[in-house]
């Protein structure tokens, strides 16, 4: 895969040589975070978050495995068992809320991931697969987050199973029956909580798996840049040892320091509080939210509240819910804008940075807050932005929009068109050098 | 040779960082290695206090201390007697009634119910048990026969059943642990 | 092809929303929400700092104390305290024969040795805080209907948490002329007790803490007022639903300075590397 001058691997120690001629594993991780792999020299900080997901994943695989030690799937003691942990294993405070924090921090990195996705067009061509695995992922992730919540069987987690399961009960004719295999059962017990905590630990090594797969397709074409500009010479490049090493490890020493500020001085901050209330199947609390990262589609689906001619509002939203994220599978083919970074299109970036942003940033707000005016008035138009965004705007801009022009090569653009015009070939000399010339020259 | 004395600095810089990135990771395994220890609740139920005033001299009970059968034994003056004859330094264990009972209280025999060969329990405590050949303990896993004193007289056991710590708080009730 | 089906997708979407966001406008014109009790007359806990506050925070041990003699003396005889066991109260202080004595005051639990039926026996350290009522509908029968909630965890329960149980506590009133007046169905209803830092303003609670000096406390300490004795359970109940507080903080102190100069060496060590690089 990669390109023509990466490093190739060179076994250093006699030990290594035999173990990669058996089962070349140095050889792999060699080529994909070593000094095998070439990335271009001009990624900036957003192009961290990968690393730093990759990171996440691991910390909430370590401390769930903890936290499943201590942890028994029953209603009966499910709550006591957590609460348990936190008071008398041996740092079984810190694993928890390591655990429960962790989610969080990596949502907000996932987040952050996707959103440079849109803005600088990771999800373009030869990259459409890197994209499609990343949104399984994503909703893979929602479905782990969903059902961990679940089972400290606390009120929250309760009355969540409750709902987001009746979301299934929306779905014509089968939509009862339906909810009732979910659950195993009319409504969250024991049944629900034990399948959830089996797929809770199943769920975690899938989207490790998807995530090799996630990395191995971008590994084919590498890594996409900020300029959108494909790779042309080994100039654009710098092997992934040392020059990302050094960067994303120091990077992530600023990720441990806020996540260690949430887990050790806020760690109840983004939790709610009636989830250290136990689950009591007869008494809902007064305002029903989910965890912060999902605020966004659930205001979507509460957005929706009237009926859509024979649709039901409640079938509306669901739809709309799911719809939300689906979309991002289509983005590839809706966006059919030969120029990829978001730098070099102004009407996207004015629509990305004054359309998206804000819309989801009220989306954001509107899901967490009571389901009132004006809350309810504001998601309604969010929303509506958020669909025309990626349904209407995005495939009539591709098509309209003028873009600035590009710097010829990446080495161009970092070091200003004087001193890296000497890359540029002759006149006349062909500009296909990496297969990229219809991209950038359309 | 200023040359070299900045790429010593830079190499200096660089090792610092690989090194403390070492220490992050040892502090991170502490804790993950400690939370499967014992926790808190587990070491506060260490102690269990036992009363033996119904026990009649040739009875045993089966009580629970840390989870495992503990057999508390009055002893028969016959029974104390056949411990006493034997020739303790010819055992397997050498070891003296006196030296596994407390002082004046010699008829009371506390000891863990858990064969020292593999962990199983051995019969004799209860009610019309096996007690082998030594009129003490049979472990029916792999034969290993204690005597009186419950000490291993046979069998593949290699020590002798474990004298728990334990504290007369008064004549009719004993604290193990 | 694409692009216009795309298009007619968002439009199936966007016009769903357009009809909802116009009959939910038209709605709120014509219809304004009616103003409510709770939500005129509802009112934010008062602020209150307890020494077991900030990222340097350490329980102050005597004032946990008297906080636990209000749970044990007033307290108790309504809520449970289940996740919390005697042996705990070490961390108030208190020795191993202190501990001992209170466990032992209180009755647990327990089986008849020779018949096996229910008793009760007095507690041991590993007892946990013995709950009041049998089961809940023990509970709502003896308390005008209304389950009196465990107070293991309510400082993490509540939004604002301790800050809320010194209000809650210090907070009954009469109710105000003007709610009566603009509300004149909100009544208090029999039986239910005025506060307007509960949810609903009406609950089911009498003032557990009815006067100054309802409990004796020991020499060198304040006096047992009111507004004390509602801080000193708010600090207790911030203990007992967190007892790892000071661990946390401290053990925090030592992570966050330790990675922030890990965090300068691994910068240093990226800028080493990058420095011939151009980027």
């Amino acid at each position: 895969m990669s390109f023509p001058w990466a490093q190739e691997y060179t076994p250093s120690h006699p030990f290594m040589k035999w173990v990669d001629e058996k089962l070349p594993i140095p050889r792999l991780v060699y080529n994909a975070v070593g000094g095998g792999y070439e990335v271009p020299r001009n990624l900036n900080y957003m192009w961290n978050f990968g690393f730093l997901a990759g990171l996440c994943l691991i910390i909430q695989i370590v401390t769930g495995i903890v936290m499943a030690m201590h942890y028994a799937a029953n209603t009966a003691v499910a709550f006591d068992t957590i609460e348990q942990t936190v008071r008398d294993v041996n740092w079984g405070w810190l694993m928890r809320y390591a655990h429960a924090n962790g989610a969080s921090a990596f949502f907000v990195v996932i987040y952050i991931h996707i959103f440079r996705g849109f803005f600088y067009g990771s999800y373009k061509a030869p990259r459409e697969m890197v994209w499609l695995l990343g949104v399984v992922i994503f909703l893979l992730m929602m479905a782990t987050a969903f059902m961990g919540y679940v089972l400290p069987w606390g009120q929250m987690s309760f009355w969540g199973a409750k709902v987001i399961t009746g979301l299934f009960g929306a779905i014509p004719f089968v939509g009862e029956p339906l909810q009732q295999w979910l659950l195993g059962g009319f409504a969250p017990d024991n049944a629900a909580l034990n399948r959830f905590f089996s797929l809770h630990y199943l769920l975690p090594f899938v989207i490790l798996g998807v995530v090799i797969l996630h990395i191995w397709a971008l590994h084919i074409p590498g890594s996409s840049n900020p300029t959108g500009v494909e790779v042309k010479s080994s100039s654009d490049t710098v092997p992934f040892y040392p020059y990302f090493v050094a960067k994303d490890g120091w990077f992530i020493g600023v990720f441990a320091i806020l996540f260690s500020i949430m887990v050790f001085y806020l760690p109840n901050t983004l939790g709610h509080p009636d989830n250290y209330i136990p689950a009591n199947p007869m008494s809902t609390p007064a305002h029903i939210v989910p965890e912060w990262y999902f605020w966004p589609f659930y205001a979507i689906l509460r957005a929706f509240t009237q009926d859509f001619f024979f649709i039901p509002a409640k079938l509306m939203g669901v739809l709309a819910m799911f719809g939300a994220i689906l979309v991002w599978f289509f983005l590839p083919w809706l966006d059919k804008s030969p120029v990829r970074s978001g730098n070099y299109r102004p009407l996207y970036k004015k629509f990305f940075l004054f359309g998206l942003i804000p819309a989801m940033a009220v989306l954001f707000y509107c899901g967490g807050a009571p389901a009132e005016e004006p809350y309810v008035m504001l998601s309604q138009l969010a929303s509506l932005y958020y669909f025309a965004h990626f349904l209407i705007i995005i495939p009539i801009v591709s098509a309209i929009e003028k873009p600035l022009p590009l710097p010829y090569s990446i080495t161009e653009s970092v070091l200003g068109a004087d001193e890296g015009s000497q890359l540029r070939p002759a006149h006349g000399a062909t500009e296909a050098v990496h297969g990229d010339a219809a991209v950038n020259g359309a | 040779m200023a040359e070299t004395e900045g790429v010593r600095r830079r190499d200096f810089i660089n090792i610092a960082a690989v090194s403390a990135a070492g220490v992050a990771g040892v502090g991170i395994v502490i804790p993950l290695v400690s939370q499967m220890s014992a926790s808190a609740d587990v070491l506060a139920a260490s102690s269990t206090e036992v009363d033996i005033s119904a026990i009649q001299p040739g009875q045993a009970i089966k009580a629970i201390f840390r989870k495992q059968p503990v057999f508390v034994r009055n002893l028969t003056p016959k029974e104390i007697e056949e411990a006493n004859a034997v020739d303790a330094s010819s055992l397997r264990d050498p070891q003296t009634l006196a030296e596994r009972t407390k002082e004046g209280k010699e008829n009371w025999l506390i000891t863990m119910g858990v064969c020292t060969h593999l962990g199983c329990v051995p019969l004799g405590a209860g009610e019309g048990e096996v007690k082998g050949e030594f009129g003490g303990y049979f472990c029916p896993c792999h034969g290993s026969s204690y005597d009186t004193a419950a000490r291993i007289r046979k069998g593949p056991a290699p020590t002798n059943l474990e004298v728990p710590e334990y504290a007369f708080t008064s004549d009719t009730v004993v604290k193990i642990g | 092809m694409a692009r216009i089906l795309s298009i007619l997708v968002g439009l199936f979407f966007t016009v769903a929303l357009a009809w909802s966001f116009g009959k939910g406008a038209y709605t709120a014109i014509t219809e304004p929400a009616v103003p409510t009790a709770e939500h005129e007359f509802h009112e934010h806990p008062k602020a209150l700092h307890l020494a077991s506050d900030g990222p340097f925070g350490k329980f102050d041990k005597q004032q946990l104390q008297r906080g636990f003699q209000i749970y044990k003396e007033v307290c108790s005889a309504c809520h449970s305290l289940s996740h919390v066991a005697f042996r705990d109260l070490g961390q108030l202080g208190y020795s191993e024969g202190q501990v001992k004595a209170i466990a032992a005051g209180f009755q647990v639990p327990g089986t008849d040795p020779n018949t096996g039926e229910a008793n009760t026996r007095p507690g041991m350290p590993t007892d946990y805080f013995p709950k009041p009522f049998a089961n809940d509908i023990a509970a709502r029968a003896a308390n005008n209907n209304a389950i009196p909630p465990d107070l293991s965890l309510m400082t993490k329960a509540r939004h604002d948490g301790s800050a809320y149980v010194y209000s809650l506590l210090t907070g009954y009133q009469a109710q105000p002329a003007e709610l009566l007046k603009r509300f004149p169905d909100s009544k208090t209803p029999n039986g239910l007790h005025y506060n307007p830092y509960f949810a609903n303003l009406n609950l089911a609670m009498a003032p557990p803490l009815t006067g100054d000096g309802q409990v004796e406390y020991g020499p060198g300490n304040p006096k047992p007022t009111v507004d004390q004795m509602a801080k000193d359970v708010a600090a207790f109940l911030v203990w007992t639903a967190e007892p790892k507080l000071e661990k946390r903080n401290q053990t925090g102190l030592v992570v966050v300075l330790f990675l922030l100069f890990a965090t300068v060496l691994g910068y240093m060590s990226y800028r080493n590397v990058w420095a011939s690089k151009k980027h």
